[in-house]
């Protein structure tokens, strides 16, 4: 094959694989022209071939190839996907849950990625981790409650403090605030004491016991360190590097930690991916998520079905579900949306609206009775009478 | 802090480019399509804020397509609706 064939191939209507797989065949190929012709004729009529006719109904084809594989699939399952003890909502649900487009998955969960010099050495990526997972204050040190003196105090342990990297004037500065803040409990006096690392929290109202033990709960479950969403980190290590995995999901504050790669690490929220990375990553982490929720199942649907699924969910600009109140239900038809859920509902708020039908869809049309608009019921007869003399 | 977030480098996101005039015209001729059917895009959206998109704006995609290799996607940019 000579450089003036390759051209040839770039300048084809073909997908950019094909043409590359076309020229990685022919590459060491002594071809006569004719031959080279000849291969591409019929790699085109072949190209032409697999293609989806014109007015094919692709959506149905889509729901059919995805709903029945969905029958065969687990109800509930409880599994503990492979990843080290966190526990992965898995089949039916979590497919569900995709096309539901839910802000918060049931099991929200991180594949966090290091860089270079954080993800070949363990202690390192440990002390990423301690910067990710949430802390809470007991953690750090024994909470006691004083009843004579109505205080609850907290003595540090400096040597955790060190191990876990976190300076004690820092702790003694987060905790009260982010009671305050996060806790929204604000009734108290507090006093830290540097030399001796410790801490002390006064109620306002001393008269109470209840509200002493109230506020000891706060200060034993306030989060001193790490992102508050994130309630545990597993460090596992994979294909030579260390990958941290979490329960829970923050992909805004976890890019914020150092030493994480941002351009790696992924969460399998959805909606939380086409809120920090945009709409186009969100319809790949919807593709990747449906994708790998069936084939964990050892169900193989064509990539094709999710991709056109995925596509709709994203077309105007957000993740949207498919349902009542997404696709099906901005649908422009009356009749169509009313076939779908709460019949009663559309027709009576169309009848108030004073909403007309113009009758283009497929559903509105089977209703009614008249031809679809799809595969040979779209196709009108169109005569040009050039050459017809009258 | 860490290392800053850049949007476009991340796996997920594919290339982002903002159309010139005369490639969305041809773009609108070769599918016989209006502005308003392509697909839409937020102007807040991180890739378009990352790239200096603006409404009105065509962006084009190119994406890694599983079945294709390689795909061109067009979306409009549009203001957010409010809620």
């Amino acid at each position: 094959m000579n450089s003036d064939m390759e051209q040839r191939i770039d300048s084809l209507d073909l997908p950019y694989r094909t043409r590359e797989d076309l020229k990685e065949t022919l590459v060491d190929r002594d071809l006569t022209v004719e031959q080279f012709e000849q291969i591409l004729a019929m790699v085109f009529s072949e190209y032409q071939k697999s293609r989806i006719e014109p007015c094919e109904a692709v959506g149905v084809v889509a729901a059919q190839s995805i709903g029945e594989p969905g029958t065969q699939m687990t109800m509930r399952t409880f599994h503990y996907a492979g990843v080290a003890e966190i526990n992965v909502t898995l089949g039916l649900p979590r497919l569900i849950e995709i096309m539901d487009a839910r802000r918060e998955p049931s099991t929200p969960t991180m594949a966090v990625h290091l860089l270079d010099d954080w993800a070949f050495n363990r202690d390192r990526a440990r002390e990423v981790s301690w910067q990710i997972e949430a802390a809470p204050l007991h953690e750090f040190g024994d909470i006691t409650i004083d009843m004579e003196n109505m205080q609850v105090l907290v003595m540090l342990n400096k040597a955790v403090c060190d191990r876990r990297k976190i300076s004690v004037d820092e702790i003694l500065e987060t905790a009260p605030r982010k009671i305050r803040e996060k806790r929204h409990f604000r009734d108290f006096d507090v006093e830290g004491d540097l030399k001796k690392v410790s801490l002390t929290f006064t109620p306002k109202n001393r008269e109470s016991y209840q509200n002493l033990f109230q506020l000891a709960e706060h200060v034993r479950h306030v989060i001193v360190q790490g992102i508050d969403d994130i309630e545990r980190v597993v460090v596992r290590k994979e294909g030579g590097e260390y990958i941290l995995y979490t329960e829970g999901s923050n992909l805004k504050d976890v890019f914020e930690v150092e030493g994480v790669d941002t351009s790696r690490t992924r969460s399998n929220n959805i909606s939380e991916i086409a809120d920090v990375l945009g709409i186009e990553a969100g319809r790949n982490a919807i593709i990747q998520e449906a994708l790998s929720t069936l084939n964990e199942q050892g169900i193989g649907v064509d990539v094709r079905h999710i991709m056109l699924v995925a596509d709709m969910m994203c077309m105007e600009g957000e993740v949207k579900q498919i349902g009542r109140h997404g696709i099906a239900g901005e649908k422009e038809s009356v009749l169509s949306r009313a076939a779908f859920e709460v019949t009663v509902n559309h027709l009576l708020d169309a009848a108030i609206a004073n909403e007309v039908d113009e009758l283009n869809g497929v559903t509105e049309n089977v209703i009614v009775g008249q031809p679809i608009q799809l595969g040979t019921g779209d196709v009108k007869l169109i005569a040009k009478p050039i050459n017809l003399k009258i | 802090m860490g290392t800053s977030l850049d949007v476009l480098k991340h796996e997920m996101v594919p290339d982002h480019q903002i159309m010139g005039e005369g490639e969305v015209a041809d773009l609108l001729a070769t599918y016989h399509i209006t502005l308003e059917q392509l697909p839409k895009i937020y102007h807040d959206d991180p890739a378009v804020k990352a790239i200096g998109g603006e409404v009105g704006n065509v962006i084009r995609i190119i994406r890694d397509s599983r079945t294709a290799g390689r795909a061109e996607a067009y979306r409009l940019v549009v203001k957010r609706p409010k809620k």
